[in-house]
């Protein structure tokens, strides 16, 4: 356990504590650099799909986590950049200049979502956005002159500096993950400077930051126009991968997947948006290995305890059955839900943070010291 | 004219279905602050349960209607023990992702065990008609608006002249003063959910006949209830239904009146409007918090 | 030219008038206090001159400023600071995070300055991060610098607000009720600081008092309120011996 002396107020500011972390950030980002040369095709999309909810987990994390400004509408920022992507393609437009299109597009909607969003507090603000992202979907299927409706649209492959660059390929593997690292860093950034403290302000008190001159529509709203536009972004990449778009793909369930993101992860730390996106695209392969895997080791341990052939056999097709079930994805969902929220809710980087306290205080190590404060009182949750 | 009042009594009827889920909403919202959106999937398994007495095992409708209406009422009481109490005090946040949560897990597991085809059943109401000058209304829809205003007026009636009512909307105020006044703060929450889930049940059977039931139907249904609870201010009984019924004659005039999609969307653009215009709803009150 | 000057302002709540047609004057580099029983209306106005709140009626000026229907942040930039009975801190965040807020209007980066982390971004933070460092040593702060402010004790929240207070280097200071909560000891200390940021900071101070020893050893002036209405004005002891004081407040 190192203990820090800070003497200048560089130590307070800079994004690096103590060389540790540097190793340990620089060991990571080498293993990222060399996985796809190393790992199979299959593991990198499945990074790319890490990167991809990641980036979105950090956006969701500077509204929600930061602001303190619930939205479950994520889903329609991110449609309106790869709708951009896949409408601006149809115009020969270069890649610099629709990604760039698909973040500032969606921005835009964002700020203007954030207007109306400033009177709104609690359950209102949720169900306003649930409601905007329901339009927006009606509005992807409806506006076919631009959308195509629910055909949807074809995206081409990136074109960059004259090479294509397929959605297979290790370069759009470092495009999605340079563009992860830029928004942690802006991120990261943006927080340890004046309107980041604001945003927390915003979220803890609202009175006491309107009374330090903090002019809380305008930060809502930026906070609102960030976190959309950094979607928007994601929004580009994910229509790459996909190189389909229709507006079923992006619905309420999207949403509440990134959500998930930010509860899974731990809704206070940039780690907790990786770690979350990480668990969610692990869900798929988790419910492929449970159809293929899963009845068999079932069987297996039956028979194991004495049960004859014939029970493991009618056994081994029952988990089958359950496994293979339509509905199984949304059961886990929801089970992950509220597994997490009732007993990890501080997420999976809150669960890192305690084993590390955990053996830094050993053997004195109380589970009393991340205990929240229940609130009890209506007039307490409101700010 | 007779097209329109037809729409009407239509929309009125689906508004009160709106009603009934939003009702779910407001009593819970009332008692704990908090919002159960799986009140929609409540409803569907309500359905679900009736289907299975009176489809399959064969009782009279009015028995299966009152076994469902119980079944859910103690699944109501178990969900409450096993999910929402663990995390009364927790940020509103962190509440409302459960009740998602659950809503999910209860959708998926009922389109297993009863399979994800629409499912139908028997009622006394499926095929009547009552005649009213040119006007041919369906005996299914009526039944669905006279049991709302029905049970609207009963539990209007609970919370504001009983003591349980009193002792239900003062634990929503603050939890702990009730405690130390001597109301069993947990036993009202568990009632509280009981209720909730009944009157879900109740709405799950009466829209049988109108609707199909299906794993998705609580789903589709609790997301127009929004707009109905939260037009009707989210701590209003009676605002409830009629922001339900607002929103149900919103969406039947607009899916009869104005061109195809919109049907969908109106409910929801007339809320995002009122909200524009009154954030705490039409009968809520604003909250600020005194420094 | 009066530096605050209310000027007939009313606050009605429905039937119930919070404050009725109360208008006083505070001159620049005075210490003014406000004394009267619960409800009568001093929070009330504090939040009428912050702009949390918004007058039925009445005018509010500022260095002959007219700040009635201003913002709560536009007035906060002007120059005038609060702190806040119930204490108004920001639970997640270190204490040097709550200072720093405090200096948020003094603070002039760009948002795309600050996404890039520019050089000027990284001067202005050492230049806040020390103007912070004069607070805190000014209130004895140094211990708490880097803790968490949902674990620390009433007494060092009420001078953390104290400290966010300054941090803003305000013109106007306006206290609510600083000696609550506080023990003989701390309250003495706050006494000190209270003449401090008068003498040594040059800031006219404002001040919501019931701690009557506190409000004779530090006030120049003070206003006595009732049910919303200005009783009596003028030098402590002038006030406190006016039989409508007495009647009200302070007990034969």
């Amino acid at each position: 356990m190192r203990f820090l002396f800070k003497t200048d107020y560089e130590d307070d500011i800079r994004l690096l504590p103590h060389s540790g972390y540097a190793v340990s950030y620089g060991v990571l980002l080498a293993l990222l650099v060399v996985a796809p040369f190393a790992l199979s095709s299959y593991l990198i999309s499945q990074l790319v799909f890490v990167c991809i909810y990641a980036t979105v987990g950090v956006a969701l994390m500077i509204l929600t986590g930061f602001t303190g400004q619930a939205s479950l509408g994520h889903a329609a920022f991110l449609a309106i950049g790869a709708y951009t992507t896949a409408y601006l393609q149809q115009y020969d437009v270069p890649f610099p200049l629709y990604f760039l299109a698909a973040g500032l597009l969606s921005g835009a909607i964002g700020a203007l979502v954030g207007f109306p969003a400033l009177r709104l507090q609690g359950i209102y603000l949720v169900i306003a956005t649930i409601s905007f992202a329901l339009i927006v979907e009606e509005i992807l299927a409806r506006w076919e002159s631009v959308t195509n409706g629910n055909e949807g649209l074809r995206v081409k492959t990136i074109q960059l500096l004259g090479t294509t660059v397929p959605r297979d390929s290790p370069a759009f593997y470092f495009l999605c993950l340079g563009v992860l690292i830029l928004v942690i860093v802006g991120t990261l950034n943006l927080m340890r400077s004046p309107t980041g403290r604001a945003f927390v302000a915003i979220r803890d008190s609202e009175t006491a930051a309107k009374s330090m001159g903090i002019n809380v529509a305008r930060y809502k709203v930026k906070s609102f126009a960030i976190s959309a536009a950094i979607t928007g972004f994601a929004g580009c990449l994910f229509a790459h991968k996909l190189s389909f778009i229709s507006p079923e793909m992006f619905t309420l369930q999207l949403s509440i997947e990134f959500i998930m993101v930010i509860i899974i992860g731990g809704a206070f730390s940039l780690h907790g948006a990786v770690l979350g996106a990480i668990f969610m695209v692990m869900v798929d392969p988790f419910l492929t290995y449970l159809k293929d895997d899963v009845p068999g080791a079932v069987a297996g341990l039956a028979a194991a305890f004495g049960a004859g052939a014939e029970r493991a056999a009618a056994l081994q097709d029952q988990v089958a059955a359950m496994a293979s079930a339509n509905g199984l994805k949304g059961a886990i969902y929801g089970l992950i839900i509220i597994v997490f929220v009732l007993f990890e809710p501080l997420g999976l980087y809150g669960r890192w943070l305690k084993i590390k306290l955990f053996f830094q205080l050993f053997p004195l190590y109380k589970r009393a010291t991340f205990r929240r404060q229940k609130i009890y009182v209506r007039s307490e949750r409101y700010r | 004219m007779l097209d329109f009042v037809q729409q009407l009594v239509s929309g009125i009827a689906l508004g009160c279905v709106y009603g009934l889920i939003a009702l779910g909403f407001v009593l819970i919202y009332k008692a704990t602050e908090v919002v159960n959106f799986a009140q929609g999937d409540l409803m569907m398994l309500g359905g679900f349960f009736a289907f299975t007495f009176i489809g399959i095992l064969g009782l009279n409708y009015w028995i299966g209607f009152v076994a469902a209406v119980v079944v859910m009422a103690l699944f109501g009481l178990v969900a409450e023990r096993l999910i929402v109490r663990p995390i009364l005090g927790y940020p509103q946040f962190s509440i409302i992702m459960a009740t998602i949560g659950l809503g999910y897990f209860l959708r998926s597991v009922a389109g297993m065990i009863w399979g994800t085809d629409d499912l139908k059943i028997e009622t006394p109401f499926s095929h009547g008609v009552v005649r009213i000058g040119g006007l041919v209304l369906a005996t299914d829809k009526l039944s669905v608006i006279a049991a709302t205003v029905v049970l609207c007026a009963l539990l209007y009636l609970f919370f504001n002249r009983t003591t349980l009512g009193t002792a239900m909307r003062a634990s929503s105020e603050n939890m702990l003063a009730a405690y130390y006044m001597g109301i069993p703060v947990k036993r009202v929450v568990s009632i509280v959910w009981a209720i909730s889930a009944a009157v879900a049940a109740c709405a799950g059977v009466l829209l049988a006949p109108i609707t199909f039931i299906h794993s998705n139907v609580g789903l589709v249904l609790g997301l127009k209830a929004f707009p109905a609870a939260v037009l009707g201010g989210f701590g209003s009984i009676p605002g409830a239904v009629v922001g339900g019924v607002l929103i149900g004659v919103i969406e039947s005039l607009a899916g009869f009146y104005l061109p195809e999609g919109w049907k969908d969307v109106a409910p929801y653009v007339v809320l995002l409007a009122a909200l524009l215009l009154k954030p705490e709803g039409l009968f809520g009150v604003a909250m600020r918090k005194k420094v | 030219m009066s530096f605050l000057r209310a000027e007939n302002l009313s606050l009605h709540f429905g039937g119930l008038k919070a404050v009725d047609a109360v208008s006083f004057a505070v001159e620049k580099g005075e210490i003014l206090s406000i004394i009267g029983p619960n409800g009568a209306g001093k929070s009330s106005i504090f939040n009428l001159i912050s702009r949390i709140y918004n007058p039925t009626s009445g005018r509010l000026f500022f260095e002959d400023r007219e700040i009635t229907r201003e913002a709560a942040w536009d007035v906060a930039r002007l120059g005038i600071a609060r702190t806040f009975q119930n204490i108004e801190l920001f639970e997640n965040a270190t204490v040097l995070n709550n200072l720093l807020v405090g200096r948020h209007r003094h603070s002039t980066t760009q948002l795309w300055q600050e996404l890039l982390f520019l050089p000027s971004v990284r001067d202005n933070e050492k230049a806040h991060r020390r103007r912070v460092e004069q607070v805190i040593e000014f209130l004895d702060l140094e211990p708490y610098r880097d803790k968490l402010i949902s674990g620390l004790p009433y007494g060092v929240r009420k001078v953390i607000e104290l400290a966010r207070a300054l941090c803003s280097e305000p013109k106007l200071i306006l206290l609510d009720e600083p000696s609550s909560g506080l023990n003989v000891e701390e309250t003495d200390d706050m006494s000190f600081w209270i003449r401090d940021l008068k003498n040594e900071l040059g800031m006219t101070v404002l001040m919501v008092e019931h701690d009557m020893a506190l409000v004779n050893r530090v006030s120049d002036r003070v206003i006595a309120l009732n049910y919303g209405r200005v009783l009596a004005a003028g030098a402590p002891a002038e006030v406190q011996a006016h039989p409508d004081v007495v009647a009200a407040y302070l007990g034969a």
